[in-house]
């Protein structure tokens, strides 16, 4: 990658203090916009020259999507809310541990201090073909180079490939989908609630996003329903590198199991398509059964059922299938 | 004054103190027409709402006014505006440490945060540590008690994040210390004296009994 050790290209950079401000610059300045929160994604686009916004609304000084509240009912973490905050939040750390667990395996302490939540969840594919700025599907043109013979695709995806082979990068967004939180987004007619499972998307649905965001919307906070705190869960994450890395596959689950029997279950893998899986057919298949071999074995399979893996990444299935296996095996309330 | 009157003035100067003077003197025009090429020099006058360049800054405990472009990393106008070299930009990428400084004690990489970012809070950089008679602050005497670097351009980062981690966590393990400095590299795989100097600078730290 070319590397370009000047300043970025010029923009106009906005500092709104109030969230209506926000919305009006987004508003005003439509698909120009660039929205700017901690920025561990968003200067490598532009000291690359990858993308050339020309105005960058920073939403670091809008106090009310910081923070963190919790009642019994709920916790509402704010978008703008750092990594590290979440991995301390002794709240989110007795109540629901693979949040804090999953936002403690991202990047690096300095990345953490200023990556946010939302940044987390909404920053873009790791794809070095796209991200180094060649007109691939993604980027609007017509060709996936990552999928091309002999092409560097050991990270990339296993299971959902249209077109793209791209893969989701967050470590957290698997945790909170196995949790059943909630996306608490604001648009052009006001606020609107999305599933975390629904909120991202695969390029089937949109090639040149990851979420369901639109341009003049923002993702404001993240709630997280009390529904599985206490219940066992786990997350595991396996990357190169202890640190900086991004996960080449991560797994989240949440149990009900009583009498040694699965009642309910959710499972949840990153890194094996351009969103966090849900895998639905692997909770079917453990509900109504003890975790014993035979049904660890079941569920494995069926997390990667229909799996295509590219020339480089094979290795990704039987990692899959037995991070899956050890999400069921391991979990702990 | 220009470089010809640095020069002239102390043909002793050195490397250090010439960059500075030059810094100093206003005299990065050619320089800095490199750094800071394109539209963004010329539109003076930004679009209404958007943010003044002229702020601000407070570093090491002083305020600093400074012209600042809306793109500009803090590790640029540490570096190349007001003269504080001791930050280093190793990769510009947010993947080495090299430039890790505190902002209101906590540390980030400077070359991954836009000098705006950070308008109304504390930075202090590695010029900051030693107190004004000389003493070198604890982490510093650690280090250099431990002769914690080989090559040491990665110290600065290093000692910033080892400030910073100690501030959270005074008592660590090796293990935890391992894990606060996951985000510093040193590229002559020094590490354990790095992890002796760290260890060593936590006990200097202690409040003395």
């Amino acid at each position: 990658m070319a590397q370009i050790n000047d300043m970025m290209g010029s923009f106009e950079l906005f500092q709104p203090t109030e969230l209506d401000g926000a919305m009006d610059l987004l508003r005003r300045h439509g698909e120009e916009a660039w929205v700017l929160s901690g920025g561990m994604d968003t200067f490598d686009w532009l000291k690359d020259r990858a993308k050339r916004p020309t105005v960058v609304v920073d939403l670091g000084g809008i106090e009310e999507l910081k923070g963190i509240q919790a009642d019994n009912r709920t916790l509402r973490i704010g978008a703008m809310t750092t990594l590290t905050e979440v991995a301390n939040h002794s709240e989110i750390r007795s109540r629901f541990p693979i949040v804090a667990q999953s936002a403690e395996k991202v990047a690096t302490p300095q990345i953490r201090n200023q990556g946010t939540l939302g940044g987390n969840l909404c920053q873009d594919t790791r794809c070095w073909y796209y991200r180094a700025g060649w007109p691939c599907y993604r980027a609007g043109g017509n060709t996936c180079y990552a999928n091309a013979p002999g092409a560097l695709n050991r990270e990339h995806s296993i299971l959902e490939a249209n077109r793209c082979v791209a893969v989701t990068p967050s470590d957290v967004a698997p945790t909170l989908i196995a949790l059943d939180a909630e996306m608490e987004i604001r648009g052009r007619r006001g606020t609107r609630r999305v599933r975390a499972e629904d909120f991202f998307i695969g390029p089937a649905i949109d090639i040149t996003r990851m979420t369901v965001l639109q341009p003049s919307e923002l993702l404001t906070a993240i709630h997280i329903p009390d529904t599985w705190a206490g219940r066992p869960m786990y997350f595991e994450k396996v990357a190169d590198r202890k640190a900086w890395d991004f996960a080449l596959v991560n797994v989240a689950s949440a149990l009900e199991v009583s009498n040694g029997t699965i009642h309910d279950a959710r499972i949840v893998v990153g890194g094996v398509a351009a969103r966090p899986l849900r895998m639905r057919e692997t909770e079917r298949a453990i509900s109504g059964h003890a975790p014993n071999d035979q049904t660890l074995e079941v569920a494995a399979q069926a997390a990667v059922q229909g799996a295509r893996p590219l020339q480089f990444n094979e290795y990704k299935v039987a990692l899959t299938k037995n991070l899956v296996k050890r999400a069921i095996r391991e979990a702990r309330s | 004054m220009s470089i010809l009157d640095i020069l002239s003035a102390d043909r002793s100067v050195s490397r250090r103190t010439f960059i500075k003077g030059v810094i100093a003197a206003g005299a990065t025009a050619s320089s800095a027409s490199y750094l800071f090429r394109g539209p963004g020099v010329a539109r003076a006058q930004g679009a209404p709402g958007a943010v003044e360049r002229l702020l601000t800054l407070n570093v090491n405990g002083q305020d600093r006014r400074v012209d600042v472009l809306p793109q500009e990393t803090l590790a640029m106008t540490l570096r190349y505006k007001l003269g504080l070299t001791g930050t280093k930009l190793g990769c510009d990428r947010a993947e080495c440490g090299a430039c890790s400084v505190l902002v209101d004690g906590v540390p980030h990489y400077a070359c991954s945060v836009l000098t705006h970012q950070v308008r109304n809070r504390r930075i202090t950089t590695i010029e900051g540590l030693a107190s004004s008679d000389g003493d070198l602050h604890p982490v510093q005497q650690a280090v250099y008690d431990e002769a914690g670097f080989q090559c040491a351009f990665c110290a600065p980062g290093f000692i910033m994040t080892m400030v910073g981690a100690l501030q959270v966590n005074p008592n660590p393990t090796r293990a935890e210390m391992a894990q606060a400095l996951s985000g510093n590299l040193c590229r002559c795989a020094d590490y354990d004296k790095i992890l002796d100097s760290a260890m060593r600078a936590a006990e200097y730290s202690r409040p003395q009994a």
